[in-house]
Formats: structure tokens, C-alpha cells, sequence
């Protein structure tokens, strides 16, 4: 009786809430038209920026917003505009509408109070994200989402090679290492400084720590060379079996990837899956480049759009925030003749012909299945990513 | 009387405009370096530094790779300047009555219109182990099937960065002493030496350079800044672990990490201090070697190896414009290619899909550059008649100190003051917007118009404006009606400079622009990080267009104007 009156009320109170909803969704709609989103993206992937465009024209098309996409070498530097803006007293009327955002940049406008939000449950399509298979959905960097940040793209490990020249490719931390061995100066990893150097470093962490769950709590200076050190002991191996003997590297990830293409590397790291159909594709890679995952699995995350608290347009930021979650949109994405991105919806949510849009995607033998990627491993705390460059940009920058 | 308040009205106001100039780039710098100085020490209230502190220095200090940092910006900035002087000089002691020299213009004015970024990307691919270079030795000469493992770009040591620097400042500093040639009675005291049985290289550096020296002094000091401070450059061709100083200031002012405004604020303040030290120690050497090459010139030597310097200088001049030129060129062919791997020396096959692709793309960021360029250069071209008109009317030519100040914006480096600059047009409610980025291109531009069009101006015969004025004109119209048609060529000149410095400028409209307005120059400088090299190499190809039509429409546009006067063309 109890439960059936709970149920009851759960009920009229979805009711309730989801009507609140559409009103309020109507009235953003309304709000944001003729809104220009200056949307703070990194621009390093063409791919990626030629997505963000397309979604401009859509999103301009069907709710009369427009994109200005600011083009970003490092998403710091929207943070740090934002912070700017905030010590300059502009509460409102912010120059930033919307970031693409993960990680530490999440944490630290988070922790600072910066955000917008929550605002997920406001859009529509949020209803069709997978929140409980794909953790990294609601948790970005150990750090709970708390509905700031909209997701829109899964990113995960899985390193790419040459099957022209490459027969023997690593499938754990260990075995990369006697490949690197055998094959002096075909492989690197982009600078540290840039977030898959750091992941690169973070993989093998995963693989090398004593027990890999401290990794979800905060470092600590108690823990951090412990945990650390076997780490540093494979990296003190592998360095001079790179490129340019390690002392120097791409500065990111498609910098690395036209190393691949100029033949001075057989093999690279990547957090896009299907970077090596998408890059075949687009000519930017060799037809022979196959994609290989470690079987212990590789760690794997999801970007978000976030609103900052004093940006001018945020309806018609979270119009283009929802778009991005529209399955039209994201089977788009999936597309490797476009950006290739693993979606971050639950295809269970789906209708059948949604669903049909990512079946007939074209397929490619560079493209790893669901099964090829095996588990997912969760992005460690922030603390570590901050602690490993600074600790590596000790040991090795002289 | 009526006549006498006409005319007297426009001088007045006349009198302003130097100020006015003088203001318009002192300002930014002005505020910017004390905007920089004080958080150096700890002092930026808006987040959260109250108190003088020297932690910046120490976290400064305690990077891991500050020595090297440092260092490397030292043997970059000094090591590239002197070499650059040296072969200039050497250069134009060869070329000296040689055809080369004569038609120098022509061949150097497309490398010097060239933006800086657009010719490090395309002399990135050239020289890199899987580069054009080493594709065309590769595998028949060198045996290489894959790319060698060399560090030929991006080196430790900066060699690459080195070389990238040269391509620009050589040509450079030779148009500066071609340009002060003229001041000094070169035929007369060539001539004299080479009847006392000089050769003429021996001639030239012995009797000829040290007259010029005095001349272009400024020229080179601005070369000395500029490579201990560059950035752009330094990020497509330089090492970057350690970077140099400036890059290491821009990481850090541009993290994520808002407590590194103060070791940046540091990082820029030591630049400075660098830069006037090196710049001191420069006029030092300067003395030394002026009291040993007195007695060098002395001894008499009439042949000596003068000439196998000069012409080795002249051999890598040329090989410098070769390089400049590939680079160019390979960037073109690039963004017309599909694939294009090692070791093939041309594309695969080629495609117009990456232009059809990029037309949108380049649209926006090739209209700004242009509207930006436009309104830096007419305001420039404005402040600049105006206080040549002012000096031609006051009876008075500005003075030595007035010339220093035009350079100093070319002299302090810019990672130094852009911040500080930045931090004022965030008060002032205009950072990111386009009038911002015109603002800090016009500290730039105006140095540059104006010392292109001073000479040309002052050397214009009196007389014309003086038979104007006896048959009524007004100074305005004399002004409009004689000497702005009269001066025609060098004013459009000196405003294809203006436009070709405004174009190139990187860190100022990435610091006014607040990331927010995208130029071809920040674009490519971006997509130099890794992107598709076909985008790049398009990129890099419209953005040294730009200055090229400038130039072009300079060069032209006299002739079309004048078609039926022949003295003016």
C-alpha cells in the first residue's frame, strides 16, 4: 500500500517536474534565439572544428543560435579568462558562453564556484544519456558532475600503429616497454604538458601502482612517491628508447599523429578509438595503421560542456549544450568521416530508428568494437595528473 | 587678419598630434609595465596578491629547467643577432656596386612582407628529418627509407629557432643599411679608396661601415630585443622543455593555474632586464671594437680575407632566400596536396577539397586581419602626416630622443608590457574587442610607418609647397593638392609596411584580442601546433598574401593613378 502510494506520488511528481520542465525549456528556447554563444573549444583537431562549425549552421537553422567558436590551444585559457573576469568584477555579461570541458579545468571552476547550474536536468536529451553504464558520465576526474557540466563526446585509450612495419604490438605497460627495446626511437608520447602526455603517464601508472584504487582519492605527499615510484622506474627505461631519445616531444596529440604520418613513428597514443579509421579517411594516416587496446584495459573519459556563472548567453548555451546531445547528433559524431567519437547515450534510451542512425555508420578495419575496448578504467583524481607532470617536468627538464 | 586665423586654426591643432602619437603607444606600454612589475612582486590585488613578495622570483628560480631557460634565450637572441648584423654588413660590402644589390628591393621585400609565423611553419617541414630537404636526398643519396632520428627542428639549443630568426632579420637589417646608405657620401669615399688600392670589399668595411653603424644602430638593437624575446618563432621552431624565457612568461600567463601570473609577471620582468643588459653590453662590445678596428684600419691591409667573408656572407644571404622561398613553397604545394608522405618528393596527388573545405573557415579570421590591418595603418598614416606636418610647419625636426621613443616599442619586449596592457583595456571595458586589437597593433605599426615615410617626407624640395603657398594655397591644400600626390609612392609604401607589421603581430592580438579575435597570424600560429598540415600550409599561404598584395597594390597603384605623368610614377 505504502509502495503503491510512494509510486503514486513519484509519479505526480515526475509529472509535475517534467512539466515544469518543458515550460522552462520553451522559455530558453525562446531566450536564446538571436543569442550568439561564444563557445571556448580547443582547436587542435580540424575535425573537431569542422563538427563544432556544422553544429553552428544546425543549431542556427533550427533555434536561430549562433556559434562563435573561439578557438583555444589549451582550454586553460578559458578558465583563465573566467577567472580574469571574475577578479575584474564582471558578475555578469561574461565573454565566455560555453566551454568544452573535463578534468582539472572542471575541478578548478567547480571549486572556485564558476559554473552555471546545475542545468543538465533542464535539457531534454539529458533524458537519453547513459548515466549508469558509462560512469565517466557523471563522474569527470573522480569529481561528481553534478549537472554543471553537459556531457557530449567519450574519449579512451588505445594506441595506434603501423601494420606495414609493426607486427608484434604491445597489449600491456610492460610489453610496450620491451618494444620500445626492440625498436629505438619509433615511438613517443606528446609533451607532458599536454593532457594525453599525462594520460600516456597515467596508463602506465594504472598498470604499475601496487593497487591502482588509491588513484581515486586525492594524492597525498605520504602516498605519491610510494605509489609513484615503479612508475618512474619503467619510465627511466623506456626514455631513451624514444624518439628523439625522449628529450623532446610532440607538443599534442595531432602533432603526434603527423610524426605517424611522416613515417618518424610506428606507433602512438590515442584517446579517440577511432582515430585511425577517421585518419585513413581524411588521408592523414596510411591505410596500413591498425588501433590496439590494453587487455588489462585503458582508461577512458567523457567531455563535457560547461556554462560559466557570468556568461552573457547561457540559454542559447544550453540549446547548443542539448544539441550536442541530440542522436542525430551524436551518430554525426560517431561517424568516422567525421569526428568518430564513441557516444555518450544509452542505446537502450534510444527508439529504434535513433538507433538504426548509428547501425548504418560506415565501418572501417582500423575501428576497435565495443568488445575490442574492453574495460574501462576510471581517469585517476586531478591531484595525480597535476603531481606526475610536475614530478616529471623535475626528473627530466634540464 | 581673417587670412592669418584661418591659417593659424589647423597649425594649432597640428600641435597636438605629436602628443597625441607619442600618447597612443606610450600608454599601453606605459601601464603595461608597471601592470607587469608589480605582480613580478607579489602585488595584484584582483587575485589575491596584497602584499610585496619576492615568491614569484623564487618560484621562478626553482624551475626545473630556469637556468637552461635563460641560457637559451641568452645564446638565441645574442647568437642570432650578431650573425645576422655581421652577414647584412658582409652582404652589402659585396653586393656593393654588383646588379644583386640594385634590384635587393625586389628580391627581399616579399621575405620581409612575409609574416615571421608564416615562414617558420614552412621552414619547419622543410628542415625537418621527414622534411622537404630531406625527401629530395632520400632514399637515392642519403639511404634513408625512414626519416632519420634528428633533432633538426625544435632542438635543445635552438639552431632551428636560430636559423628561423635569420631568414627575417638578415634581409632586414640589409634594406636598413641600404636605406642608410644614402646618407652617407658612399661613391666619393669608394672611389677615393679604391684608387689607394682598397679591393672593394676591404673598401666597403673599412671606410664605408663605420659611417653606416651609427645609422642603424636602433635597426639592430631592435633585432637584439626582438630575438631574446620572440615568441611566436620560438613556438613553431624552438625547443620546449625548457622554452625560452618569453615563451616560458606566455605558458604561464596563459594557465589554468592563476597563481602563475606572479612567476610569469617574474619570468617577463627578468626579460626586460635582460634585454637592457645584452642592449648595454652590445654598446659595450660596440666601444671595444671600435678601438680595435681603428687599429686594424690603420695597419693598411688592403686585401686581407674581406672578400672570402663577404662573399661567404653573400652565399648564405642567398641560400637564406632560397630557404625562405621553399619555405613558401612547400607550404603552397601543401594545401593543394593529398597525401603527401616520406619520401615522396611531391604529393601523392593533389586536390582543391582543402581549399573548398577552408573557404569558410579562412574567411572570418582573413576579414579581421584585413579590417584590423586597414584601421591600424589609415590611423597610423593619419598620426604620422600629422606630426610630419606639424615639424615641416614648426620649422622643427624631431629630435634623437624622439627617435628612441618611436623604438622603444620595438625594444622592450612584448611579453613584457602586453599583460600590464591587457589588465588596462580590462578596466577600461575594451579587452577582446576589435578597436583593443587595433589599439595594440597601432603601438606597432606606427613605429614602423613612421620611419618609413620621415625620410621621403623631409626630402621632399620646399619649393613646391612654397610655390603653392605664393599662389594662394592653404597649408591644407598644399597638404592634399602637392605633397600627398607628389609623395604618392613612399606614403603607399610605408603604409604596405604598416600593413604587413600589422598582419604579423601574434602575442599583441592574442593579449588585446583576449583569444576572442582570431587573425590569420593567432590561427596559424595555432594550427602550427599539429594540425593538418594541408590546413596549415593554407593558412600560412593566404597569410603571406596578405603584405604581398599590399606591396603589389604599393607598387602599382602609383602607376595606375599617374598613367599620364611620367615623373611621378
Amino acid at each position: 500500500m505504502f509502495r503503491r502510494l510512494l509510486g503514486v506520488a513519484c509519479a505526480a511528481f515526475i509529472a509535475v517536474s517534467a512539466h515544469a520542465q518543458e515550460v522552462k525549456w520553451s522559455e530558453v528556447l525562446a531566450k536564446a534565439r538571436g543569442q550568439t554563444v561564444n563557445f571556448n573549444a580547443w582547436a587542435g583537431d580540424e575535425k573537431t572544428n569542422a563538427f563544432i562549425q556544422w553544429a553552428g549552421e544546425e543549431v542556427g537553422k533550427r533555434y536561430g543560435v549562433k556559434i562563435n567558436h573561439v578557438k583555444l590551444k589549451d582550454t586553460a585559457e578559458a578558465v583563465t579568462r573566467v577567472v580574469a573576469e571574475k577578479a575584474a568584477g564582471r558578475n555578469s555579461g561574461g565573454t565566455v558562453d560555453l566551454i568544452w570541458i573535463n578534468g582539472p579545468n572542471f575541478l578548478a571552476l567547480k571549486q572556485q564556484g564558476l559554473l552555471h547550474g546545475p542545468f543538465t536536468q533542464a535539457l531534454p536529451n539529458y533524458a537519453r544519456v547513459d548515466t549508469t553504464g558509462i560512469r565517466s558520465n557523471v563522474v569527470d576526474f573522480t569529481i561528481p558532475v553534478d549537472g554543471l557540466e553537459s556531457p557530449w563526446r567519450r574519449a579512451q585509450i588505445v594506441f595506434v600503429y603501423d601494420s606495414k612495419r609493426v607486427s608484434d604490438a604491445p597489449r600491456s605497460v610492460p610489453e610496450m616497454l620491451a618494444w620500445a627495446k626492440r625498436h629505438p626511437g619509433r615511438l613517443t608520447h606528446p609533451s607532458v604538458r599536454n593532457f594525453l602526455g599525462s594520460t600516456f603517464l597515467k596508463q602506465a601508472l594504472y598498470e604499475l601502482a601496487p593497487d591502482p584504487s588509491v588513484l581515486q582519492m586525492p594524492a597525498t605527499d605520504e602516498n605519491f612517491a610510494m605509489v609513484t615510484a615503479p612508475l618512474w622506474g619503467w619510465y627511466d627505461q623506456l626514455r631513451p628508447t624514444l624518439w628523439r631519445k625522449g628529450e623532446q616531444f610532440p607538443d599534442n596529440g595531432p602533432a603526434q599523429r603527423q610524426l605517424m604520418n611522416d613515417g618518424e613513428i610506428d606507433m602512438m597514443i590515442s584517446f579517440s578509438p577511432a582515430e585511425a579509421a577517421v585518419a585513413i579517411n581524411s588521408e592523414l594516416l596510411p591505410d596500413s595503421v591498425r588501433t590496439v587496446v590494453f587487455s588489462r584495459g585503458t582508461i577512458g573519459n567523457t567531455s563535457f560542456v560547461a556554462i560559466p556563472y557570468n556568461a552573457a548567453n547561457k540559454e542559447g548555451a544550453m540549446v547548443v549544450a542539448d544539441f550536442l546531445l541530440d542522436p542525430a547528433t551524436q551518430a554525426h559524431a560517431q561517424d568516422i568521416r567525421q569526428m568518430g567519437n564513441f557516444s555518450v547515450l544509452d542505446f537502450s534510451k534510444l527508439t529504434p530508428a535513433e538507433r538504426k542512425r548509428f547501425d548504418d555508420l560506415p565501418k572501417s578495419a582500423a575501428l576497435p568494437t565495443n568488445a575490442d575496448l574492453g574495460t574501462t578504467l576510471l581517469e585517476p583524481h586531478p591531484s595525480w595528473m597535476t603531481r606526475i607532470t610536475a614530478e616529471w617536468e623535475k626528473r627530466y627538464t634540464k | 587678419m581673417s587670412a592669418t586665423r584661418e591659417t593659424a586654426r589647423p597649425r594649432n591643432l597640428l600641435r597636438y598630434v605629436p602628443a597625441l602619437t607619442v600618447g597612443a603607444f606610450l600608454l599601453p606600454i606605459g601601464a603595461g609595465l608597471v601592470g607587469t612589475l608589480l605582480p613580478a612582486f607579489g602585488y595584484l590585488p584582483a587575485i589575491g596578491g596584497d602584499a610585496f613578495t619576492l615568491a614569484p622570483w623564487r618560484r621562478l628560480f626553482s624551475y626545473p629547467g630556469f637556468a637552461s631557460s635563460v641560457w637559451l634565450t641568452l645564446t638565441v637572441g645574442i647568437g642570432t643577432s650578431l650573425l645576422a648584423a655581421a652577414l647584412a654588413f658582409l652582404f652589402c660590402a659585396w653586393a656593393h656596386e654588383r646588379p644583386p644589390l640594385r634590384r635587393a628591393g625586389a628580391w627581399i621585400a616579399p621575405v620581409l612582407a612575409t609574416p615571421h609565423s608564416a615562414l617558420a611553419i614552412g621552414l619547419a617541414f622543410l628542415i625537418a628529418p621527414s622534411g622537404w630537404i630531406a625527401r629530395a636526398i632520400s632514399p637515392w643519396l642519403s639511404g634513408w627509407t625512414l626519416p632519420p632520428d634528428l633533432a633538426t627542428v625544435g632542438d635543445p639549443r635552438g639552431l632551428a629557432l636560430m636559423l628561423g630568426l635569420l631568414v627575417k632579420e638578415v634581409p632586414y637589417l640589409i634594406l636598413m643599411i641600404v636605406g642608410a646608405l644614402h646618407q652617407v657620401p658612399v661613391r666619393e669615399h669608394m672611389t677615393i679608396a679604391r684608387a689607394l688600392g682598397y679591393s672593394r670589399e676591404a673598401a666597403w668595411i673599412k671606410v664605408i661601415l663605420p659611417q653606416v653603424y651609427p645609422q642603424v644602430r636602433l635597426p639592430i638593437f631592435a633585432v637584439v630585443a626582438f630575438s631574446l624575446s620572440v615568441v611566436d618563432v620560438a613556438l613553431i621552431l624552438g625547443p620546449s622543455n625548457p622554452p625560452p624565457l618569453a615563451v616560458l612568461a606566455v605558458r604561464w600567463f596563459t594557465d589554468a593555474d592563476i597563481a602563475l601570473y606572479f612567476p610569469a609577471a617574474a619570468a617577463a620582468t627578468l626579460l626586460l632586464t635582460i634585454v637592457g643588459l645584452v642592449l648595454g653590453l652590445w654598446f659595450a662590445i660596440e666601444r671595444a671594437i671600435v678601438a680595435m678596428g681603428l687599429r686594424w684600419i690603420a695597419r693598411g691591409t688592403r686585401r686581407g680575407l674581406a672578400l672570402a667573408f663577404a662573399s661567404a656572407a653573400a652565399t648564405v644571404c642567398a641560400l637564406l632566400l632560397l630557404l625562405a622561398f621553399f619555405a613558401i613553397t612547400g607550404m603552397a604545394i601543401w594545401s593543394f596536396a593529398s597525401q603527401w608522405r616520406f619520401p615522396d618528393l611531391f604529393p601523392h596527388g593533389y586536390s582543391l577539397s582543402n581549399w573548398m573545405r577552408r573557404l569558410t573557415d579562412l574567411a572570418g579570421p582573413s576579414g579581421t586581419t584585413l579590417v584590423t590591418g586597414v584601421l591600424a595603418t589609415a590611423i597610423a598614416l593619419v598620426l604620422v602626416v600629422g606630426c610630419l606636418e606639424n615639424e615641416g610647419r614648426a620649422h622643427r625636426r624631431a629630435s634623437r630622443g624622439a627617435l628612441w621613443l618611436l623604438y622603444l616599442p620595438l625594444l622592450v619586449p612584448q611579453v613584457a608590457f602586453l599583460f600590464g596592457a591587457q589588465v588596462l583595456l580590462v578596466r577600461m571595458g575594451i579587452d577582446g574587442t576589435l578597436a583593443a586589437v587595433v589599439w595594440a597593433h597601432l603601438v606597432f605599426v606606427l613605429p614602423y610607418l613612421f620611419l618609413s615615410l620621415a625620410d621621403p617626407w623631409r626630402a621632399l624640395d620646399p619649393r613646391y609647397a612654397r610655390a603653392a603657398s605664393s599662389l594662394g594655397a592653404t597649408p591644407a591644400r598644399v597638404l592634399v593638392a602637392v605633397k600627398l600626390p607628389i609623395l604618392l609612392r613612399p606614403v603607399l609604401i610605408a603604409c604596405a609596411v604598416a600593413f604587413a607589421v600589422s598582419v604579423g603581430q601574434y602575442l599583441p592580438t592574442l593579449f588585446a584580442g583576449n583569444g576572442r579575435v582570431a587573425t590569420l597570424t593567432t590561427e596559424a600560429v595555432t594550427l602550427a601546433a599539429g594540425a593538418d598540415r594541408r590546413v596549415i600550409g593554407a593558412y600560412a599561404l593566404v597569410q603571406a598574401l596578405f603584405p604581398f598584395a599590399a606591396y603589389l597594390a604599393a607598387v602599382a597603384l602609383p602607376m595606375l593613378v599617374f598613367r599620364h605623368r611620367r615623373a611621378f610614377r
